[in-house]
Parts: structure tokens; C-alpha cells; sequence
């Protein structure tokens, strides 16, 4: 069983490895070895001839088992695998020995130490190879329905085009309707499109598709399974409204004495406890808001015991008044529902961070907005009709100030990274500012103007050209209230001046961020995010749609902030992975699985307390452990409980590890 | 170099980095360039659960001076929990070699995520330092504690 002929093939990667590790030398002190029938080195093993030269040694040599000392196996695992496989080595008799990532590129200055520790990897890995057994992988059935989390533009696309080619797809979205922070925004750089007119057709589309089943107003409450093979339930939240009779006319809301701040106009501007989020939501349907509803806090206090129910008196209740189609039932219609999905979309989007998060820059003002909220004042379909107005007074802003960069590139008060749209969309704003009030005067403070996209460049130098946007290269330190203006305080970092200036409004662009509540759909999902809440991507450059779970895509800004042009392109691109997934008739599962020794297994369930998907029980007539191998994952938790070694990961034996650590702690 | 650098006791560390975070983190620590002594030796397995205390064990009595258990942020296991079960072997690995006399620094457990790869980097050289100040491990000299 033990293997014997073992080739190595040690790659220089060109001067990646090569360039650090000796890797002649590595090759000759492995073709030392005994159980080595070859050990050889190659400039790019992952290349044709690379692989060519694996596939032609495991024939000349006859080998039985093959290390690659390359990259990450993240990387080319696959690859060598494959290789192997068409030479006629079974593909788990190959092993990657990761000699770059974590050894010729750390250990860059210091290559002797990196060539002993390459050639001790190398030896560690032939020492787990040696036992790894052959394996064929399992095959599962695939689901041929597809899930998309999040319905803004993303969502959107992304759900359109699987539907489009035949998918049954479940869109669930948490707000009241689709569409997203698009849905929000005055008008789209640099086209000048109004995302309303733009976006409402697919909006529709979506609401009268076959194939996509909506629901909004909802949230993923439980995932479990694996690809192919996903089981998610789904909270549609308590509307207190029946949505089948709910014909959207917004009778009453007319009636409703309540108010709430809107969450559609990022608090621009109030909405009632019953509400349709906006005149062209889909689906048209009203919602009350539990938390502000006369009556629902009312029931609430009754039921809680904090005052009497009395008896023949309604309270409230003037939207069922008006009412026609009697939709209104007040009655908590909260529901969990269970879908079967092959496929997931991630695409829940971004947000920005509030302005109070800025004091210093007067985030704590009225008339100090985020330039979400700024969208809004300038949407024509939002609270001002497009003339923007002040949230204190209501008086149109004469002067306003733009600020870019607010807590962006700024580890200390915001985050390090640049959040990419903020230039454009603040360029965009003053010019659409100009437009709206054309005695205005737009001053927009900058560190650098990001501009890198079809036609943003020439959008810049018009807003320059035509609308007399004035750009300040300054960096802001203090926004504070001086009478009802406000006074912006910076430097001006051409001319070293300091500039002082009051202006009637300020608008900064703070930094944007992942969506809230990603993390714990994260965990639901099993995805790693990074310290903000972006989706962490399998490869950043290669690999950006999906994430390191199969089967589980990422769509537009919830792996990190673009703009709508990238956005759309990537859902299709997300899409298209989901349907790639999806039209094979059966998927693969790695066949890497605990596996029990019945001889050896006493029945004591140790390993069935600990795993972590109930896929261990034991069997009552045998008293033995038995694994359901459509449910494990080969996590090998239960390998690790096990007092007698009888449940093991196949390929990660203990003996294995065992072995691969003697190697790596002898002492050189 | 000089002889004395030589000389200088280079601690060895075998570390059990779980597939989806800390190896993750280590393979973007090295794509970053982000050093750290080659006397850590990685060891990539599924999950922290999958580390039985015996392999812990094993290499420090092989020869390692320290060992570390690299896994997921409590909460963010892709096996769910994996990390929990991790973190409760480790504690008992600690006490039983703390009440037998020996050195319960010598184990280190560290969450170390995906996107992590400069705390990967952080964490090697902290910790090659510290044992650096403790000087090897009489641990590999005792050979009566049993084998597999
Ligand atoms: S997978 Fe990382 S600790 Fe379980």
C-alpha cells in the first residue's frame, strides 16, 4: 500500500521560488530519498510542458504517488491533479508542497534557511503522500434552482439572467421593495441617467418573470447543505397587511397619524407607520411598521400587561377605514418558508457611514449630509422634487461645500482603503447641483480626483468647464456653525493657504462600507468577510466571483465598493457561474471524508457529539458509527474525539499528520 | 555573517493553520512579501478541530520548542463550531502540561482570518520572539511520555 515510486517535481515559478529557494539543491537531496524515483525541477510547472513532464514521468517511472513543490495549492492543486489523471495516477495520489506562498516568498532574504525549510516541506508532504489512498469523488445531485440575497441592482441583473436561461430563481430582498441604493440616486454618473427610468423595467421584470419568485420584505434566516444542494429558510417579515388584497392605491398612508423617519430617504425626509416605500416600488405593497403603529404599540402594551384592553373602543385604526380592498388585518403574519436551491448569489450591497460618525466635520448638523442623503435632495423624485433644500429650513442652499475623502484612506477615523465612487458621485452632485439652482456656487474639497472609468474624465472636466464646480485641493479639518451658515475650515495643500469659507450646506463623502447585517449572514453562509464586512473573493484577481465555498457566489459591491457599470457586469458574471454550476447533471464532492474502521470502532459515540452536521449516528445492530457521506464535510472533528482512531479523514489520517510532524519539529 | 548570529538559537515552531483562515492567511502573508522566520513550519489541516492535543504533543517532543493552532475567529469556523471544540482541547493540553511542570506557553492558540495575512505575519514573529526568550524546550528531552 505504502507508496515507493514517488516522483517530485519542484517548480521555480520562475524567479518566484527559484530565485530564493536553491531548488537544485532541493531536488538532489529528495532524490536521496528511497521511496523517490525522480525528483527533477521545472521553470513553470503549471505549464503545459510542466505538466507534460508529470504526466510523462508518472509513465516512464511508473510512479505511485506525485509531490508538486509550487504555489498554494489553492492554486494548482486542481491542475496537477488533472495532470495525474491523465497519465492514469489517481488524482488523490497527488500532493501539493506549498514552497512559495509560505516559504520562498516570506523567507525572501533568507535563502539558505528557505532552501532547508522548502526541502523539509517537501519531505513532510511525501510522508503524508505515502499513505494517502485512491479515491473517487462523490457525486451529488444538483437542485436546479438558484437563490439571490439582496435585491438592488445587483440582485436584479443577477436574478434576470438566471431566470432568463431557464432557472426557477428565489430573490429575497429585506426592505419593502427592490431596487436598492440605485433606486435611491438622482442620476448616474457620468450618462447623467435617471435610475428611476432605468431601473423600473428590470424592476418589473422581475415582479412578472416565470421564473423568479419574490420576496421581499424578507430575510435568509438559515442555510444548510452544500452545493447543488442547499436548503434556506427564509423569515418574510410581519407586514400586518395582506399582500394578495393590497392593491398599493396609498389611501392609508394619507389617514395614518404616525410618522417615522424615511428609511427610502435616509432620514431626508418622514413616512408614515403604514407605508408603500416609494411610489414605484415593486412589489406595490404597504407595510406597518410595528415599532410606530398607534395600534400595534397599543397591543403590544395590552399584551405585555402593561394597560387594560378596552373593550368596544378601536384604537386607531383609520387606515382600515379607508381601506377598500380591507387588507389591513393587524395581524403578526410573520412566516418561515423553506426553499431548495443549487446555487446562492450574494449581493447585499453597501452603505455609507452617518455623518455623525464626523463631529468634527459637523456630521452632528442638520444640514451636514452624507451624500446618500444629498442623492435624495437632488432626486426628482425624492422629498424636495430635485431642487435641493435645506434640512433645517427648508431654504435652498446657495454655496455648498463638497467634501471628499470623509474617513476614506483615514485609518483612523474611518478606514484605509479609497471607496471609489465618492469622486464621481460628488462631481456628479455638484454639477447636478449647478443645474437645479443656477446662482449656486459648488465648492468641492479634494485630495486626488479618481476618474478611471469610460467617460468620467471628460465628466470631470465638464463639471469644471460648464457647471463651475470649483475644485479646492485641501484637506478639511473642522465644519462648524457660525449664525446659520456653516464655516468650513482647510488647507489648501497647492498653495499652503488657509482657507476659511461659510456655506449654507456640506455634503461629505463618507466612507463606504459593507451592508449591515452582512456579518451574520456571513456566518450564516459560511463565507469569510474581512474587518468591514466585504465578502472575501477566492482570488482577488481570478477568481472574484465566487467564494471559497462551492457553490456560493458574490455580485457588485458586496465583495468591496464599485460603481453600477461593474456592479451589473459582475452579477452577470455571477449568474453566469450559477448557471454553470447548474447545468451539469450531477456535481462532484470531494471525497476527503471521515470513514470508519469498523473493527476498531467500540460504538461510543464520541464522534456523533461533536459533528458538526449530524452526519454520524451509530448503528443500533452493530454498534458501530456510520457516516451519512452526503451530509459530512470532512471537517475531522470526530477524528480528534475519537479515543481509538476508528473514525478517520480519509488522506488526513493521524498516522499521516503524525508522520508530517516528526518531520517538521526534528530540530536541524 | 558572523559566528555569533549563527550560533543564535533559532526556535522551532510547528504551526497547525486551518484550510479557510490562518493557511489562507499565511499563503496572503507571503504574497505580500510580509517576513517572518523560516523556523515556523506550517502544517495545513481542514479545521482547528481536527488537531488532536496528540499531535501538539508530538512535536514538542520530536524537537519543536513551540507549536501553534491557527483557526478561524470564534463565530466564523466553516465548519461551524470547529474552532470552539479546538479551543477546549487546547485549554486541557495547557493544564495537563502545566500541572506536570511544563511550560504551557509552548502552545499557542491564534484566530487568525483569511483577510488576516499581516497578523499572520505579526503573530510568527511575536511569538518566535517570546520563546526566543525562554530558550529551547526541555520538553523533547523527556522521551518516556509515549508515542502514538
Ligand atoms: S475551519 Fe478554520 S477553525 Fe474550523
Amino acid at each position: 500500500m505504502v507508496m515507493k515510486r514517488i516522483g517530485v517535481f519542484i517548480c521555480h515559478c520562475g524567479r518566484n521560488i527559484a530565485g530564493t529557494v536553491d531548488v537544485k539543491k532541493v531536488a538532489e537531496e529528495i532524490g536521496k530519498r528511497e521511496d523517490v524515483a525522480i525528483a527533477t525541477t521545472y521553470v513553470f510547472m503549471c505549464s503545459e510542458p510542466g505538466q507534460k513532464l508529470i504526466e510523462d514521468s508518472i509513465k516512464k517511472y511508473d510512479l505511485d504517488g506525485v509531490v508538486v513543490a509550487n504555489c498554494s495549492p489553492t492554486l494548482h492543486e486542481r491542475t496537477m491533479r488533472n495532470a495525474a489523471a491523465r497519465a492514469g495516477l489517481n488524482p488523490y495520489r497527488v500532493e501539493i508542497a506549498n514552497i512559495r506562498e509560505q516559504c520562498s516568498w516570506p523567507h525572501e532574504n533568507e535563502p539558505e534557511k528557505a532552501t532547508d525549510k522548502a526541502i523539509r516541506i517537501i519531505n513532510a508532504t511525501i510522508e503524508k503522500l505515502k499513505a494517502n489512498a485512491s479515491l473517487e469523488p462523490i457525486e451529488v445531485p444538483v437542485i436546479r434552482r438558484a437563490l439571490v440575497i439582496g435585491g438592488g441592482v445587483a440582485g436584479i441583473q443577477a436574478a434576470l439572467d438566471l431566470a432568463d436561461s431557464g432557472i426557477e430563481t428565489i430573490l429575497v430582498e429585506r426592505e419593502p421593495s427592490i431596487g436598492g441604493n440605485m433606486f435611491r440616486l438622482s442620476e448616474t454618473f457620468p450618462t447623467l441617467d435617471c435610475p428611476q427610468c432605468i431601473l423600473t423595467p428590470k424592476m418589473n421584470d422581475v415582479a412578472n418573470h416565470p421564473n423568479i419568485k419574490l420576496y421581499t420584505y424578507s430575510e435568509i434566516e438559515d442555510v444548510s447543505g452544500y452545493m447543488g444542494n442547499f436548503k434556506v429558510k427564509i423569515k418574510k417579515k410581519a407586514t400586518y397587511v395582506d399582500w394578495d388584497k393590497c392593491t398599493g392605491c396609498g389611501e392609508c398612508m394619507k389617514v395614518c397619524p404616525a410618522y417615522a423617519l424615511s428609511e427610502y430617504d435616509f432620514g431626508m425626509a418622514k413616512r408614515k407607520a403604514i407605508y408603500i416605500q416609494n411610489e414605484q416600488a415593486v412589489p406595490l405593497k404597504a407595510v406597518i411598521d410595528e415599532n410606530k403603529c398607534i395600534k400595534l404599540q397599543f397591543d403590544k402594551k395590552v399584551r405585555e400587561g402593561k394597560i387594560k384592553p378596552k373593550k368596544h373602543v378601536r384604537i386607531c385604526e383609520k387606515c382600515v377605514d379607508v381601506c377598500d380592498a380591507q387588507a389591513i388585518h393587524f395581524k403578526n403574519n410573520e412566516e418561515i418558508i423553506e426553499e431548495e436551491v443549487g446555487a446562492i448569489i450574494v449581493a447585499t450591497g453597501f452603505e455609507v457611514m452617518p455623518a455623525e460618525k464626523f463631529p468634527e466635520l459637523g456630521g452632528h448638523y442638520p444640514d451636514v449630509v452624507t451624500a446618500l442623503q444629498f442623492e435624495r435632495l437632488l432626486a426628482p423624485s425624492g422629498p424636495t422634487n430635485g431642487i435641493p433644500r435645506r434640512p433645517s429650513d427648508g431654504k435652498i442652499p446657495k454655496r455648498i461645500a463638497f467634501i471628499h475623502c470623509v474617513g476614506s484612506r483615514d485609518p483612523e477615523h474611518g478606514v484605509p482603503y479609497c471607496s471609489r465612487i465618492c469622486c464621481m458621485y460628488l462631481i456628479k452632485q455638484a454639477t447636478l447641483y449647478r443645474h437645479a439652482v443656477p446662482d449656486g456656487e459648488a465648492y468641492a474639497f479634494y485630495i486626488d480626483i479618481r476618474s478611471n472609468g469610460k467617460g468620467y474624465e471628460e465628466f470631470y472636466e465638464r463639471s469644471k468647464e460648464e457647471y463651475g464646480v470649483v475644485y479646492i485641493r485641501g484637506k478639511v479639518g473642522k465644519v462648524y456653525k457660525v449664525g446659520d451658515k456653516y464655516r468650513v475650515q482647510a488647507v489648501d495643500t497647492l498653495t499652503g493657504r488657509v482657507i476659511e469659507m461659510d456655506v449654507d450646506m456640506v455634503v461629505l463623502a463618507t466612507a463606504a462600507v459593507a451592508s449591515k447585517g452582512i456579518k451574520e449572514l456571513a456566518k450564516k453562509l459560511r463565507i469569510p468577510y474581512d474587518e468591514w464586512g466585504w465578502l472575501k473573493e477566492v482570488h482577488l484577481k481570478l477568481r472574484p466571483l465566487e467564494t471559497p465555498v462551492a457553490g456560493i457566489f458574490i455580485a457588485g459591491t458586496a465583495q468591496f465598493i464599485k460603481d453600477i457599470t461593474d456592479t451589473v457586469s459582475e452579477a452577470s458574471g455571477a449568474a453566469a457561474k450559477a448557471m454553470a454550476m447548474l447545468s451539469k447533471p450531477k456535481l462532484e464532492k470531494e471525497p476527503l471524508l471521515a470513514k470508519v474502521d469498523p473493527e476498531i470502532c467500540a460504538g461510543c459515540g464520541r464522534c456523533k457529539e461533536v459533528c458538526p452536521y449530524g452526519a454520524i449516528d451509530i448503528d443500533p445492530r452493530r454498534h458501530v458509527a456510520v457516516v451519512n457521506e452526503a451530509l459530512c464535510e470532512g471537517c475531522g472533528a470526530c477524528s480528534a474525539n475519537c479515543p481509538t482512531t476508528a473514525i478517520q479523514v480519509v488522506n488526513f489520517k493521524k498516522p499521516q499528520i503524525i508522520n508530517m510532524v516528526d518531520v517538521l519539529a526534528e530540530v536541524f | 555573517m558572523n559566528e555569533e548570529k549563527e550560533k543564535e538559537f533559532e526556535p522551532v515552531i510547528v504551526g497547525f493553520f486551518c484550510n479557510w483562515c490562518t493557511s489562507a492567511a499565511a499563503d496572503m502573508a507571503g504574497t505580500a512579501r510580509l517576513h517572518y522566520p523560516p523556523s515556523i513550519r506550517p502544517i495545513r489541516v481542514m479545521c482547528s478541530s481536527t488537531v488532536d492535543p496528540v499531535y501538539l504533543i508530538r512535536a514538542l517532543q520530536e524537537g519543536a520548542d513551540a507549536t501553534i493552532l491557527g483557526g478561524c475567529h470564534p463565530g466564523d469556523c466553516h465548519y461551524i463550531n470547529g474552532n470552539y471544540k479546538a479551543r477546549r482541547r487546547v485549554a486541557i493540553v495547557k493544564t495537563v502540561l502545566k500541572s506536570l511542570g511544563f511550560d504551557d506557553e509552548r502552545i499557542l492558540l491564534e484566530w487568525i482570518s483569511g483577510s488576516e495575512g499581516p497578523k499572520f505575519a505579526r503573530v510568527m514573529n511575536e511569538y518566535t520572539e517570546l520563546i526566543k526568550k525562554k530558550g529551547p524546550s526541555d520538553f523533547k528531552y523527556i522521551d518516556s511520555l509515549g508515542g502514538d
